[in-house]
């Protein structure tokens, strides 16, 4: 059995008095495409921030291929890749800049660097913006580019944070099928966080986060038939509600 | 991470605010201007308002714009560790901070080599400054265009340190005006950079300490005494201690595990 790409244990953390992730444990196995399903305020961009060490993770553990996030930081970041929310492209550097840029933090020679470049930008078919600032490509196009950079240094687990928002309703599921297609044929494991229960689809894995806590965690089909809902939209508004009915219980 | 790694990781750095500085003409131009505007102005009205007597690290007397000169190398300084501190503001509210803090290369790593990428930059544009005032009749002994590089070095990386420090309080870019304010201002009036501290101290003794513990006070005399081919110990001294301690807590702001950066989204 092959280490999961990314492992989330016990993980819990607080602003103040205010708990805003309880008890968070998942996995991603390698070649999984897993969507972090959870409306605004769920817990997913401080789960994000702790994943990616913006944040100090206080109580629990997160991991990478078996590299803890704090104790082995370096081979954890290593294999990691991710595409944030906000684009994180400067604007006014080229296409080629920005990405050679993130070759050097991760301290790739620049003949290994170009080759990755140029194939990465290949496969998105915007090799011939190389040499194009930033500012001029579209919200659809930077984030290819900034999905691209992320796959620069060649990570086992890929994040992706509401990767499709701001974006055209034709662009996502392009975005949506390259991700998957790169799950299917690199053995990437990719956590897909979203509040659009559609980005699932049928065959993903899907983690379900509501005020902090998981309410599930599997494939969709098993979610699905848990809940005795007929698609994904019924079983999410049924552990809601349910978690709803025990917080007010309680 | 090998020590190639680290190489690489700081030529990315280095280019990067390079790159951005080249593009940005408008800064590099008004970097250039604002002191030569002291030069030629200022210097010019003042010059027989102000006399100066002959202090070490000069041999005679001396033009006002010669005194001067030293000051306004540290005011390129002064101003582009600020402006360093407001690049990183920028880049965590256009979130290229995120992409610099994925690294795998350790933070404190990269909080130097954004240190000494600043300070690249500055060192470049005092080049030029120097270039130019050299037709104001600013005329070090040639040696010394030599002899101030790690001068500058020393004094560019505690100010852009200083500014790093900053850049962990300030939450959003228009915050910046109070660092021109209560920073910028202060620090360069409240030092040598135009008057001699002995002047200082015969119109006030509480603005004469005041100059004395200003760490700009000592980055400026450490630049004028490398100018003229002499060492001030004292002022190498202080500015080292001084960018120990801003280093340390440029370090300490953007650990994660003592983040202010987490503590104040939390607030926010």
């Amino acid at each position: 059995m092959s280490l999961p790409a990314l492992a989330v244990e016990r993980l819990s953390h607080s602003f103040g008095p205010r708990k805003v992730l309880d008890e968070v444990s998942f996995s991603v196995m390698p070649g999984d495409f897993t969507v972090l399903l959870g409306p605004n305020g769920a817990g997913k961009t401080t789960l994000i921030a702790l994943i990616t060490r913006l944040y100090h993770c206080k109580t629990g553990k997160i991991s990478v291929l078996g590299n803890d996030m704090w104790r082995h930081p370096s081979a954890a970041l290593a294999k990691t890749g991710v595409v944030f929310q906000q684009s994180t492209l400067d604007l006014d550097l080229t296409v080629g800049q920005n990405l050679y840029y993130h070759t050097a933090l991760h301290g790739m020679a620049r003949r290994q660097a170009k080759g990755r470049i140029e194939a990465e930008l290949a496969r998105i078919h915007m090799l011939d913006r190389l040499n194009d600032k930033a500012r001029e490509l579209s919200g659809g196009q930077r984030r290819r580019v900034e999905l691209a950079r992320a796959l620069l240094h060649e990570p086992a687990f890929l994040l992706l944070d509401e990767p499709t928002a701001g974006l055209d309703i034709e662009t996502r599921p392009l975005l949506l099928e390259h991700v998957r297609r790169l799950c299917a044929e690199r053995q990437l494991a990719a956590l897909w966080t979203t509040h659009l229960i559609e980005e699932a689809g049928t065959d993903a894995k899907v983690v379900v986060l509501n005020q902090g806590k998981i309410l599930a965690d599997g494939p969709v089909a098993a979610v699905v038939a848990s809940t005795g809902s007929s698609d994904l939209h019924g079983a999410f508004d049924h552990l809601t509600k349910l978690a709803a009915t025990a917080r007010a219980a309680a | 991470m090998k020590p190639i790694h680290y190489a690489r990781c700081l030529g990315g750095i280095v280019q990067r605010e390079s790159l951005r500085w080249i593009q940005q003409y408008s800064r590099f131009i008004s970097a250039l201007v604002r002191p030569l505007v002291w030069l030629a102005i200022f210097a010019a009205g003042f010059r027989f308002v102000l006399g100066v007597s002959i202090i070490p690290p000069y041999e005679t007397y001396i033009p006002y714009e010669v005194y001067i000169a030293p000051g306004l190398v540290g005011m390129i300084q002064l101003f582009n560790g600020m402006q360093s501190s407001l690049s990183m503001v920028y880049d965590r509210e256009m979130g290229s901070m995120k992409t610099l803090l994925m690294s795998p290369i350790p933070r404190w790593f990269l909080l130097l080599a954004k240190l000494l990428a600043g300070t690249v930059v500055s060192v470049v544009q005092v080049y030029v400054f120097l270039g130019i005032a050299w037709f104001w009749e600013i005329e070090p002994p040639l040696w010394g265009y030599l002899a101030v590089l790690p001068a500058l070095v020393l004094s560019g990386l505690m100010l852009g340190a200083l500014g790093l420090v900053l850049s962990s309080f300030i939450r959003q870019l228009e915050n910046f005006a109070g660092v021109m304010n209560f920073v910028i201002f202060p620090m360069f009036f409240a030092s040598t950079a135009l008057y001699p501290l002995w002047r200082v101290k015969e119109s006030s003794l509480w603005i004469y300490w005041i100059c004395e513990i200003n760490p700009f006070t000592h980055a400026v005399e450490l630049i004028r005494f490398a100018l003229y081919l002499r060492f001030n110990p004292l002022a190498a001294a202080v500015t080292i201690a001084y960018l120990a301690v801003f280093t340390a807590l440029a370090i300490f702001a953007y650990d994660p595990s003592r983040s202010l950066m987490a503590r104040r989204d939390a607030v926010a």
